[in-house]
């Protein structure tokens, strides 16, 4: 039995599918058996008894909400401060001067975190940015988190984070300089929260909305949950909203190589990709 | 070389917790139980790091920094301070970092955790 609980193979193929469907993701064997845990929740929040029932509601009736739950319950939501920070500290430094250099004449800076989760990267880039101060006077700096999740981005809105997240790889000069201590948790500063824009969005479909091609994109741990063909079309998506001189992240674990010729490593900042048109120089025809 | 992290705490429990993990992490652990007990330690050795209760009998940890701070480590870096505390409060974070520690973690704490910490502050 492929779920390795108790629901009927069928059920499972369902939920497979309905994730496949509403986000291009596809479950891994283990995470398939990790589902009915998963979506334990979602079945205590709607009052339905099992996998099967579930499926049987999702089919018959019309509840949007039960849809956007079950889907945001089988996403693989982690996230951190800082996640890998020597990859910030780079940033920090080398890209984002790269960046300013080829972008000084139109003073714009585009930053969009595709994937983002409940947040943490994207407000880890706002307060990297505005701590550099001075460096992007007169820019428009623009930080825009998308996600397939409806929850992760209603929670990344509104800025709050429990004792454990918010001690996950945030400096505590930060977390005092940018966040306040509520009854609730730590809630980001209306100064960061302004920093941000997040919406949801299905990548392979939705155009982000960005005012100008991204010059850095972050997509980390996200591609690893498509299947090969999705995984491509994925990346051909991040190259058509890239800027030709850009920097695409990737998560720790993830590569371009053997998985796409749309972004090649970049010669510049180890760890990084860009655009691989930038890289090739074609034959000049004779 | 291996790290050398010195856990002051005065429970005994938490110094056993902090050792496994820290010794999990492939740390030269030594232990003290009070505030004095580590300034005494630290006049002869320096450890890289020192994970400091601030809640302890006879020298408190936020005492101990006091005392700390004076100490000279001759061309050797001084060692970081994460401190470890219950209390949940921003003011009393605020105060620790002012009086020199250079992150705090919250107790009880994991190994992803406490390894984060330690990350931070450049010795893991
Ligand atoms: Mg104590």
């Amino acid at each position: 039995m492929m779920g390795g609980g108790t629901a009927s193979e069928s059920a499972y193929r369902v939920l497979m599918s309905v994730l496949e469907s509403r986000t291009g993701q596809t479950l891994s064997p283990n995470r398939i058996w990790r589902i009915e845990m998963s979506l334990k929740p979602v079945l205590q929040r709607h009052g339905i008894a099992d996998l099967d029932a579930l499926v049987a509601a999702l089919v018959t009736a019309n509840g949007r909400q039960l849809l956007d739950d079950t889907v945001d319950a089988m996403l693989n939501n982690e996230t951190f401060f800082y996640r890998e920070h020597s990859v910030f500290d780079d940033i920090a430094e080398k890209a984002l001067e790269y960046l300013r250099v080829v972008n000084a004449r139109q003073r714009q800076l585009t930053i969009w975190h595709c994937g983002v989760s409940t947040g943490q990267e994207a407000y880890s880039m706002a307060m990297l940015l505005a701590e550099q101060g001075e460096r992007w006077a007169g820019w428009r700096v623009d930080v825009i988190g998308t996600d397939v999740s409806h929850h992760a981005i209603s929670r990344a809105r509104v800025g709050l984070y429990s004792q454990f997240e918010i001690q996950r790889g945030l400096p505590v000069q930060r977390m005092v300089r940018w966040f306040d201590q509520t009854e609730a948790g730590w809630l980001a500063k209306a100064d960061l929260r302004r920093r941000v824009d997040f919406s949801v969005q299905n990548m392979l479909i939705d155009r982000p909305p960005l005012a100008a091609p991204a010059d850095l994109i972050f997509c980390r741990n996200l591609l690893l949950y498509f299947a090969m063909p999705m995984r491509q079309k994925a990346f051909a998506r991040l190259r058509a909203i890239a800027a030709p001189q850009s920097f695409l992240v990737l998560g720790a674990g993830e590569t371009v190589l053997g998985q796409t010729d749309q972004f090649v490593a970049s010669p510049r900042l180890r760890g990084l990709y860009e655009p691989a048109d930038q890289q090739v120089r074609r034959p000049v025809a004779a | 070389m291996s790290k050398s992290c010195l856990v002051v705490d005065d429970s005994k429990v938490i110094r056993k917790v902090a050792r496994h993990i820290l010794e999990s992490m492939a740390f030269a652990v030594d232990e003290a139980a009070d505030g004095q007990e580590a300034l005494r330690f630290c006049r002869a050795n320096r450890p890289d790091v020192i994970l400091l209760d601030w809640n302890m009998p006879v020298m408190s940890g936020m005492e101990f920094l006091g005392a700390f701070n004076d100490l000279d480590f001759g061309h050797d870096e001084r060692p970081r301070v994460v401190f470890c505390t219950t209390e949940n409060s921003i003011d009393h974070i605020r105060a620790a970092i002012e009086a020199g520690a250079d992150e705090y973690v919250m107790k009880p704490f994991d190994r992803e955790t406490l390894e984060g910490k330690l990350q931070l502050v450049g010795v893991a």
